[in-house]
């Protein structure tokens, strides 16, 4: 496996584990309190429109020529890139409330029965609308990202490997915690996947523009190490500035 | 709210996020980096320089709101 194979996998992996956990968090919420019949029917819908979509947009997006799809996804990946690493600084330097799995999974789990009862022994529509959502959005992400980092690299079956790999680890930890996965570092894991959607998408989206690296491929060497600093750097420069009062008013 | 509405809605929301000027600051920087690979100068370090101040505004815009 080359250097830039195992960034594509590491990068795809980490990413789809991240949207996993989050899908997870509100099915085994739904799952739990309401059905789990209707959740999981949700979960299996969600993912018969998440294959018809990839079928759709995968030979599609192969088919553009290579220059016009690095421009495009490099734009996106930047444009996804920015606003994760955006809100993981954010987390991290105390401006923002942590990302916390059991306050989700106690809310959804508090809507979910606030929500009323399902009548009968059939579909409960509440159950199987939120899970239908939440594995659908979450899903999108990761098609999104397994469809763009595929194509640009050439190598599809890679990047849906890792995706597959990260969503059957994730759900396998669900079945047996049976409990939202707090104890993955979601924060951090999301600081670094912003990292690399930020480092791929700048190394993309200027190919696609027609610039050329110095070193080619090589570059990324550089760039991913240089956001990473940039990001610390941030979160250290604004943790010295968070006044305790800030902090306070943010997990009020 | 209609379901053009609504999907328009979401696509925004999916692909845009919270800060606007992050995606166009984005669009803005990859029509940049195509004039100037246009030109004899080498572009490779538009798009970094952009992608840098972005984030540093994106995040102090912030910061400063929250003081």
């Amino acid at each position: 496996m080359t250097g830039t194979q195992f960034g594509l996998a590491a990068s795809v992996f980490l990413a789809c584990s991240v949207e996993g956990v989050e899908a997870l968090t509100i099915v085994l919420a739904v799952g739990t309190t309401r059905s789990w019949r209707s959740a999981l029917t949700g979960v299996g819908a969600a993912l018969v429109a998440l294959a018809a979509l990839t079928a759709a947009l995968g030979p599609a997006l192969t088919a553009l020529p290579l220059d016009a799809l690095r421009l495009v996804v490099g734009g996106l990946l930047l444009i996804f890139g920015l606003q994760w690493l955006r809100k993981a600084i954010l987390r991290a330097s105390g401006l923002k409330a942590i990302h916390d799995e059991d306050a989700i999974y106690e809310r959804e789990q508090a809507s979910a029965e606030a929500a009323g009862l399902a009548a009968g022994g059939g579909i409960d529509p509440y159950a199987f609308t939120i899970s239908f959502k939440g594995v659908l959005l979450e899903g999108l992400e990761v098609v999104f990202i397994v469809l763009t980092f595929g194509a640009n690299q050439h190598d599809i079956p890679l990047a849906a490997a890792a995706a597959a790999v990260a969503v059957a680890l994730v759900s396998l930890a669900g079945v047996a915690v049976h409990a939202p996965l707090a104890r993955v570092p979601e924060n951090t894991l999301k600081f670094v996947v912003g990292v690399m959607l930020t480092s791929f998408g700048t190394f993309w989206g200027a190919e696609g523009a027609g610039a050329r690296w110095p070193a080619g491929d090589g570059a990324l060497l550089v760039i991913v190490p240089c956001v990473l600093a940039f990001a610390i750097s941030m979160v250290l420069v604004l943790r010295r500035r968070v006044s305790p009062r800030q902090k306070q008013a943010v997990h009020a | 709210m209609s379901y053009v509405e609504r999907f328009l809605r979401f696509l925004w929301d999916f692909v845009v996020g919270d800060d606007w000027r992050i995606a166009a600051g984005v669009a803005a920087a990859l029509g940049l980096t195509a004039l100037v690979s246009d030109s004899s100068v080498s572009a490779w370090w538009v798009l970094p320089l952009i992608v840098a101040t972005l984030l540093a505004v994106s995040v102090w815009t912030v910061a400063r709101a929250r003081r």
